[in-house]
């Protein structure tokens, strides 16, 4: 099952060695795992999207816990809540492909934010399975390089993670 | 006044009320080895190996409930020491490391004497910091300790460059407390969980108490023993649990897993109600997950909830600081009324009849077993007894009833060949007064003789009781079981003479080679108050630890001393019970 946790930690250099040291260190999965800093400069907010059954997830949100800078975890997909994930991919389209990209852009309502001579650079943002069928969708013969950000989420309502 | 980083860092260990500091010097830490030697409310003492340091430490800390102090310097220093952490962790033992790391702006270089301090013990401690700003110093050693010893205790490993220990600053005084909002290791257990726990109790027909390290570490040895009287049920202590309640009583079955008592394992399988008290399920103790306990409902009773239905899913999990937990669980259950277990017993009193630990001696060889229960016999049980790891270990842990708690010292996480000794002298500097002895055999003890040096020096009186088999009798052991004799890597040709080593270190040494000759040897040994005794003993080297589960088995299938078959689960109908 895919979960998604959301961690707030304290903002210390080392927290996130900790936090990706114990996946590895106890053979838990992460399939992506995105950090920023919070509207609190002294907090910082990660998002680690896992998969296992529940007495694993059982485990990571436990074993989280345990981590002396954590202060708060949560697992959103046991809750309401919002989740989104970013992507920039570069594609070098021939003469013929450019017209079935500005479709694409239009069908998955994304945007083309740099153009240089031979490359369009588009960003698109979602769920994960968004993201994934648009890049199921352009000729990946054309794709250069592509850059995700991982799932990043929030639960919905009254609820917050700190409350 | 002004004071430099290093002056700070020892006053702080001072008003932590630290006795000893266990360490070695090197570049990094000159500036604090000068504060230290400064003043005269800590002793430092001088090891011969950082592991060795480590160790002790560890020793005093089991000993004596308060925290160990280590001081080691950059690179190898801290390396060195990582074995004695990763041992420390393992069985939540209270710890404070003190690493020099080279100057802030070397760190990253790949200066000399640099290891990444934090991110190697990373996974083997509790937590770790490394100093930034001489300012951080006192408040760093404050949240070290508090995190060290409260919770589930364990090692934290305190990093400091040594520019910081050079600076100067005028300091604040020694804050008192600490607050951190992303630490809150206290924990009450719920009312709820409480009175659903006393209710299964007080159904259960085949009940038996597990208890483990959690009793001695959590200082819960009176609320146990009120525990188990009051309901009259079995116990089973794990290899972590020993002493915590008395080996002697009757209700005690002695220890379980892989080389535990015919009855305590039996009664692990047969029981219906299962009560875990601070002990984690490791594997030693579940063999076969699949086949362990397969009637029983679980109560988990531990201070970390990552424990609870970590291995096996707990019925009713509680999470809480074992004492605290029993003593309200104690209230509820007094003048309740419990199931007749009468039927119960007896079938266990069966089981014990198979008398699991008698083993058979023969003319001319000195038994192990009957070393461990002379020395028992010698010391009167009141000993505080170490051990290093392998066979002897665990003939300790089965022939020596230990009935009190933080008297038996061993490394059961980790399993460090090596820990005996200086554990020994930890000991014994944090319990003066009390007899030390040191079960060891020939292969363990070389890994840490150099401390013999230490203890010369430190007057720390330790009897160490060497079971010299001859071999690494626990790796023989499974490879005359599982490898078809094939003893590859485990017979060491060349042996010192312990005799002369002990002599060359300024201590006494006893060569036992009969039987006869043991009692009055040891006799001779703790008669020496004042000197640190090397009895050697030359036991029979062929030798196997029994009952034994073998890895992944089930409780119920135990090989036992003197016969060739496997025991599987014998005939009774538990349902009947
Ligand atoms: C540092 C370390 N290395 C290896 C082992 C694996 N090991 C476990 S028991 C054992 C043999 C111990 O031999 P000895 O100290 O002579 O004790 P005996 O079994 O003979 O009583 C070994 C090698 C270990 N526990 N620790
Ligand atoms: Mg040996």
């Amino acid at each position: 099952m895919r979960h998604i946790i959301s961690v707030l930690l304290e903002n210390e250099t080392g927290a996130l060695s900790r936090v990706s040291g114990l996946f590895s260190q106890r053979g838990f999965n992460i399939e992506s795992l995105t950090v920023a800093e919070t509207s609190d400069s002294s907090l910082s907010r990660m998002t680690i999207f896992s998969t296992g059954n529940d007495r694993v997830i059982e485990q990571i949100v436990k074993q989280l816990n345990k981590l002396i800078e954590v202060v708060k975890v949560s697992d959103l997909t046991s809750q309401d809540h919002v989740e989104r994930e970013l992507m920039l991919v570069k594609v070098c389209p021939t003469n013929k492909d450019e017209l079935e990209i500005k479709q694409l852009v239009d069908i998955f309502s994304c945007k083309i934010v740099d153009v240089t001579e031979k490359t369009y650079t588009i960003e698109i943002s979602g769920k994960t399975k968004k993201i994934n069928a648009f890049l199921n969708a352009l000729n990946s013969a054309i794709i250069m390089e592509v850059s995700r950000t991982g799932v990043t989420g929030i639960s919905r309502g009254k609820k917050a993670i700190l409350k | 006044m002004k004071l430099n980083g290093a002056q700070i860092l020892i006053n702080s260990l001072q008003s932590e009320g630290v006795e000893y500091i266990f360490g070695f010097p090197g570049g990094a830490v000159l500036h604090i080895c000068d504060a230290l030697e400064a003043q005269n409310d800590i002793t430092n003492v001088l090891v011969r190996h950082e592991q060795g340091a480590a160790h002790a430490a560890d020793g005093y800390a089991r000993a004596s409930g308060k925290p160990g102090v280590v001081l080691v310097t950059s690179g190898p220093g801290i390396t060195n020491a990582v074995t004695g952490i990763a041992t420390a962790h393992m069985d939540s033992i209270p710890m404070v490391v003190i690493s020099g790391q080279v100057p802030s702006p070397l760190i990253g270089m790949d200066a000399f004497q640099e290891v990444d301090a934090t991110g190697i013990t990373r996974s083997c401690v509790k937590h770790n910091f490394l100093v930034r700003d001489i300012n951080e110093i006192a408040n760093t050693v404050k949240k070290a300790f508090h995190i060290a010893t409260t919770g589930r205790p364990g090692p934290v490993v305190v990093d400091i460059p040594k520019d910081k220990t050079i600076e100067q600053i005028t300091p604040k005084s020694y804050p008192e407390e600490v607050e951190m909002r992303s630490y809150k290791p206290t924990v009450k257990a719920s009312n709820r969980q409480i009175k659903k726990t006393a209710e299964l109790i007080l159904n259960s027909k085949r009940p038996i108490i597990y208890s483990g390290g959690g009793c001695v570490i959590g200082n819960a040895s009176n609320e146990l023993r009120e525990f188990t009287r009051m309901t009259g049920f079995p116990i089973t202590q794990t290899l972590m649990g020993l002493g915590a309640y008395p080996g002697n009583d009757e209700l005690s079955l002695g220890m379980l897993g892989m080389h535990g008592t015919y009855e305590s394992n039996m009664a692990m399988y047969g029981a219906d109600c299962v009560i875990a008290i601070g002990a984690r399920f490791d594997d030693r103790i579940t063999g076969s997950l699949d086949k362990f306990c397969p009637n029983a409902k679980f109560i988990h009773v531990d201070i970390d909830p990552s424990q609870i239905s970590k291995n096996v899913v707990a019925d009713i999990p509680i999470v809480g600081q074992v004492n605290q937990v029993l003593e309200v669980l104690n209230k509820e259950l007094k003048d309740k009324k419990f199931q007749d277990i009468s039927k119960w017993w007896s079938q266990i009193n069966k089981w014990r009849e198979m008398d699991s630990l008698a083993y058979k001696k023969k003319p001319g060889v000195i038994k192990p077993q009957t070393v461990i229960e002379t020395l028992y016999e010698v010391t009167k049980g009141k000993a505080i007894v170490t051990s290093d790891v392998g066979q002897h270990q665990m003939w300790a842990a089965q022939y020596y009833m230990f009935d009190e708690p933080r008297r038996w010292i061993n490394s059961g996480g980790l399993g460090t060949m090596g820990f005996g000794l200086p554990a020994a002298m930890g000991a014994k500097l944090a319990m003066p007064g009390k007899d030390v002895a040191c079960i060891t055999s020939e292969g363990s003890i070389q890994m840490m003789t150099q401390e013999l040096s230490t203890m010369l020096q430190y007057s720390t009186p330790v009897k160490i009781i060497n079971l010299n088999n001859g071999y690494l009798g626990m790796v023989r052991q499974w490879q005359e079981f599982f490898y078809e004799n094939r003893y590859a890597m485990s017979y060491m040709d060349a042996l010192p003479d312990f005799i002369k080593l002990a002599e060359s270190y300024g201590h006494m040494g006893i060569l036992v080679e009969k039987e006869a000759d043991l009692k009055p040897a040891m006799l001779e040994a703790f008669k020496q108050k004042e000197r640190t005794v090397f009895v050697d003993i030359k036991t029979d080297p062929t030798e196997n630890v029994f009952p034994m589960i073998p890895a992944g088995g089930a409780h119920c299938d135990m090989l036992l001393a003197g016969r060739d078959e496997m025991v599987s689960k014998d005939e009774t109908d538990l349902n009947a019970v």
